[in-house]
């Protein structure tokens, strides 16, 4: 930690030497800061509109339904742009941040729905036992996957991902009169007591907290966490360790350090993504459908459509594709189909080096006749 | 960054587009209802729910298409006291996120009843919501104990922990097989398996069978069993009970032929089908025995007409899951006829009417029990399993 | 003699994953991408195979002959029309989830060809097996011809890139494209191919898969394809007698940790051991470790 301190004393030193730098610096968190605000305001438009639009009787049943969804992988889909586009580690077990943040959170207030805390207040912890247990094991996981690169951390995190699933798909959890009983097999309870986690019953009866105002303010609040972090000193520090690793060591910045924190931020963010989860059904199973790396692949496709490293990008993709095959519902038995050539189409589009130049020509040739015409 | 911002504009516009395809679609749907209405006055409208794409699309296209059959049927017939119904399926890709998704899509179409869901984890999940809103729920088979926890929710098929403790006392019962050494393979991973799973060793042991192995495998490793096979010979099993569905049940009869391993074997309801599985060898499943509501092999004339409909419209045999959706409309008629329930009545009016009438009526004929299905207030269905047993790849009733 | 038997099967499983590997490692190894369609251009595989065996009866071989042409056929155009387009993108991320998207559409088109009804597949090895021991102890047809071929396989890639001149071309081209370019290889043909050699034995492993584990549904491949996944980067992604021996320990592992820890736990202990290995060898048991310089 001094040492941390000492580096960063020394960076102070040089940056007021250099003047010239310290202008950049600021300039550039000054432009920073100002997208930071775009991206809040968009949360808030949306937000301020889907209101409005509930208040006037125009939302339908089906797209308030998604609102609640809609909020928590955005979330998350910010939370593992912090990993992949920041810290520069493809991350495939992020689900299984959500599932430890769902289940812990989900063990409290059911246990607590039994007594009369009010709810609001229940909701409350829960969302901290959620982030900080996410957290703990995101830092427990972060010390061996960040000493890997590449694939072959990717694989790492995936095979934790599916640890976690399967071990909670598996375990039994409840308590009776002789005390608290956790197993791999089934077990009856002797007199009064409750199944808390029941295998793959996995919870049951967890209170459905969630809201889309909470989520949105979660969401605001994830955003705040991770823009702030991006353009501080540790932001700076993670990117240039993303840029080059051997770099940024040789300069002194603690690699092991700035990565584990960001692993971390990011898992706990995840795990709050997991908590609103929990809290909008009242059943918690931890099978592939929810938690498997599927569901991490799917957060990755959010983050790369919305640009790596973009978060406001992040959760407007996560917006839009999480909606689009809700509202290819009409389509029936072609529904997934289509999607997955939208899917293709856009990441074509949007990636390929032959259609990017194609768009910049389009655009030069519509700029150049709007010039024309204005002369 | 303006690249990024013009690759997300191009995705809003899709999506646009999307939903602009999505709004003509539902206006053409509604334009449909709206002239049936003019015609009729009023429509039914059931929705269903199930997974028709993902790793359960079997299960969920079975009910979706036996819905189909008997909704056409009753439409060809007068309707519902003289009302057609206009039915619409959603998928939820067994997630109940999806579901909960899909059935907001339905009620937005304007729903009234709600077959489905097809699946416990979903069907939980939505029960939630029909319980808000006071729908009348009937789910074709949701076998978790929770899937009917509210007093607005029934099912067709058996619930698991029945299903289990049904299967242990017919082992009791049975003088050949209750002294039989027995041991479980079971998906630990699914609600299904795991609930009958638990509750059949709690019945066993309180019946004093004999279990000498039981083991379990995931959905993730559903591919070898030869270990938990091998676990059932060392311990000296005869008999084996599989509470699993066909696919995975077909792998086992496999794997245990190979191993020269001939155990009698002992399955659920979710058995049944594994005698239409495309290609199957059924002279593997010879001697098996399972517990089963349905039988396409009945020669009544309800069971022949649904299976040689369901045929031509899928090519393949229908198995429970089917003839519990078939049941389910049918029963959904005889009631809304006993109670005289009209489609111009609030959704909250139709379900307690519904509600009154189910617990009254016997309902019959069924094509999942042959003494009709009486239900009790708790939302579960009163009916006798059938034992059956595999003789020369034909359902034989056993006794 | 009990072990021995575990072994074996857990040799039989191990076959599989390995086959279904050397399809993505090869792949990995000179386009460097994960194609996480591989699982399900090998479900195509299967698919073909039974229309070809069992609809229209065909012999085995011939089926199979005509799943690998298809497969080919599929495996370039994919590659034509999905992942070549992104070959120089910023990221590479960017075709990896086009290969997603490409698993999900070759699972929904089978979806809606063959529908969610699942299929039992025929094995392709009329071949009983043999018997040692009195019948105590018994191997079965499918687990040799499993094992025959993928050593088969493994050696007749080792010799095709050791000893031909596109071998070599795909060597060239893993070690570094731009020069290869400059030395006169065709980058974009040797990716093709492969991408088509890749797809051809995709085929391959779908006949052996479904013959060992007889079901197919649109989703046989998924499973399978991320187990092979692990087998590849476990012996070291990129590395073709790694696959080989990743599939086989994968296989080996999964099965003894079913029969000596749980039943219910299988997979959580494979992917730990996996971390284990990876932590230890952090590129895999075969994998080349290269030193970052500045």
């Amino acid at each position: 930690m001094s040492k941390e301190k000492e580096q960063s004393l020394k960076q102070e030193e040089t940056d007021v030497q250099n003047m010239d730098n310290m202008d950049i610096v600021k300039k550039m968190s000054r432009k920073a800061s100002r997208r930071n605000y775009i991206t809040y305001g968009i949360v808030i438009a949306f937000y301020a509109i889907v209101q409005i639009l509930k208040a006037t009787g125009h939302l339908s049943a089906h797209f308030n339904g998604l609102l609640v969804p809609l909020t928590y992988y955005a979330i998350v889909a910010v939370a593992l742009n912090l990993v992949v586009g920041i810290l520069g580690d493809l991350s495939l077990g992020h689900a299984g941040f959500m599932c430890i943040g769902a289940f812990s959170a989900s063990l409290f207030s059911v246990v607590m729905k039994q007594t009369d805390m009010p709810s609001g207040l229940r909701f409350f912890i829960a969302l901290l036992i959620g982030t900080v247990v996410a957290a703990i094991f995101g830092f427990l996981i972060g010390i061996p996957v960040l000493r890997l690169n590449g694939d072959y951390l990717a694989i790492v995190t995936l095979a934790f991902g599916e640890i976690i699933k399967n071990i909670l798909a598996a375990i039994y959890l409840g308590y009776d009169e002789t005390g608290l009983h956790i197993s791999f097999k089934s077990f009856t309870l002797q007199g009064e007591g409750k199944m808390l986690i029941n295998g793959a019953m996995g919870i049951q009866g967890s209170p459905t907290d969630s809201s889309f105002t909470i989520g949105i303010v979660l969401l605001l609040l994830a955003l705040i966490i991770v823009q702030n972090l991006v353009n501080s000193r540790t932001g700076r520090a993670v990117m240039a360790i993303r840029d080059n690793r051997i770099a940024a060591q040789s300069i002194g910045i603690n690699v092991t350090g700035y990565k584990m924190l960001a692993f971390t931020v990011s898992a706990a963010i995840a795990g709050t993504a997991g908590v609103l989860f929990s809290h909008n059904m009242s059943t918690l199973t931890a099978t592939s459908g929810y938690f498997g790396y599927n569901v991490s692949i799917m957060i990755l496709v959010y983050v790369v459509l919305g640009g790596i490293g973009n978060i406001r990008g992040s959760v407007i993709a996560a917006a839009i594709l999480y909606v689009l095959p809700e509202m290819l519902r009409g389509l029936n038995n072609y529904r997934m189909l289509i999607y997955s050539i939208v899917l293709i189409v856009i990441m074509l589009v949007n990636w390929a080096p032959k259609a990017l130049e194609v768009r910049e020509k389009i655009k030069a040739a519509i700029t150049g006749k709007l010039k024309k015409e204005a002369d | 960054m303006k690249k990024r911002l013009i690759g997300l504009a191009m995705a809003g516009v899709m999506m646009a587009a999307s939903l602009a395809g999505c709004g003509e679609n539902t206006a053409s749907t509604e334009t449909g209802s709206t002239s049936a209405e003019s015609a009729e006055g009023a429509v039914w409208k059931i929705g269903g729910i199930g997974p028709t794409t993902g790793g359960a699309a079997i299960y969920g296209s079975d009910v979706r298409d036996a819905i189909t059959i008997a909704v056409d049927e009753i439409n060809a017939e007068g309707g519902i006291n003289g009302y057609q119904i206009s039915y619409k399926f959603e998928d939820d890709e067994h997630n109940a996120e999806k579901s909960v998704n899909a059935y907001n899509t339905l009620k937005d179409w304007g729903m009234q009843m709600l077959v489905g869901c097809v699946t416990s984890d979903p069907t939980i999940a939505v029960g939630e919501k029909t319980n808000e809103d006071n729908m009348f729920m009937l789910t074709p088979s949701g076998t978790a104990v929770a899937c009917v926890q509210y007093p607005n929710a029934f099912r067709v098929c058996f619930s698991d922990p029945n299903q289990g403790a049904a299967s242990a006392d017919y082992l009791a019962n049975d003088a050949e097989l209750s002294g039989s050494a027995i041991a479980i393979i079971y998906d630990s991973s699914t609600q299904y398996s795991a609930g009958i799973h638990d509750s059949f060793v709690a019945e066993a042991n309180a019946k004093g069978l004999n279990i000498v192995s039981d083991s379990a495998f995931t959905t993730d490793s559903a591919t070898d069993f030869t270990v938990q096979i091998q676990a059932a010979k060392d311990a000296g099993a005869d008999l084996i009970f599989l509470p699993i569905y066909y696919l995975e049940a077909s792998l086992i009869l496999t794997q245990a032929n190979n191993m020269g391993y001939a155990p009698t074997f002992f399955g659920c309801d979710g058995m049944d089908g594994i005698l239409t599985l495309e290609n199957f060898d059924t002279s593997l499943a010879e001697g098996l025995l399972l517990l089963t509501p349905f039988s396409a092999n009945d020669t009544d004339d309800l069971t022949v007409n649904f299976v040689t409909k369901f045929q031509e419209m899928t090519g393949h045999v229908p198995n429970q899951f089917g003839a519990d959706a078939y049941d389910a409309v049918y029963a959904i008629k005889q009631i809304a006829e006993a109670e005289n329930l009209t489609p111009d009545m609030s959704i909250s009016d139709i379900c307690e009417g519904m509600k009154t009438g189910i617990t009254t009526i016997t309902f019959s004929p069924a094509l999942t029990s042959g003494t009709g299905i009486t239900w009790t207030a708790d939302g579960e269905p009163d009916k006798e399993p059938r034992a059956v047993v595999i003789v020369n790849g034909e359902y034989v009733m056993t006794e | 003699m009990s072990f021995l038997t575990y072994l074996i099967n857990g040799i039989s499983l191990g076959g599989v994953y390995a086959i279904i590997a050397l399809g993505y490692t090869m792949v990995y190894g000179i386009a460097k991408m994960l194609n996480f369609a591989h699982g399900d251009v090998i479900m195509i595989g299967g698919y073909l195979i039974y229309t070809a065996g069992t609809t229209w009866g065909l012999h085995p071989l011939l089926s199979i002959l005509i799943a690998m042409t298809g497969c080919t056929i599929l495996g370039i155009l994919t590659e034509k029309v999905a992942y070549k387009p992104l070959r120089n993108a910023a990221s590479n991320l960017a075709v990896l989830i086009t290969a997603i998207g490409v698993s999900y559409f070759l699972q929904n088109i089978a979806l809606l060809i063959y529908t969610a009804n699942p299929k039992s597949f025929s094995s392709v090895v009329s071949w009983e097996g043999i018997t040692l021991a009195d019948g105590q102890f018994k191997i079965q047809g499918i687990t040799i011809v499993t094992i025959v071929t993928s050593l088969v396989i493994l050696i007749a890639l080792q010799f095709f890139i050791k000893k031909t001149k596109a071998g070599q071309a795909m060597l060239a081209v893993s070690e570094d494209k731009g020069a290869a370019t400059l030395m006169g290889i065709n980058v974009n043909r040797t990716i093709s191919l492969t991408f088509a050699i890749g797809s051809g034995l995709a085929a391959i492993a779908g006949a052996l898969q479904c013959s060992a584990y007889p079901t197919l549904t649109p989703y046989t491949g998924a499973m399978p394809g991320i187990k092979a996944f692990v087998a590849a980067v476990l012996g070291g992604i990129g590395s073709i007698p790694g696959a080989m021996i990743g599939g086989l320990a994968l296989g080996i592992v999964e099965i003894l940790s079913k029969r000596y820890i749980s039943t219910q736990l299988a997979d959580a202990i494979v992917f730990a051991i996996l971390i284990i290995v990876l932590l230890v060898k952090p590129t895999g048991l075969l994998g080349k470790n290269i030193q970052e310089k500045v």
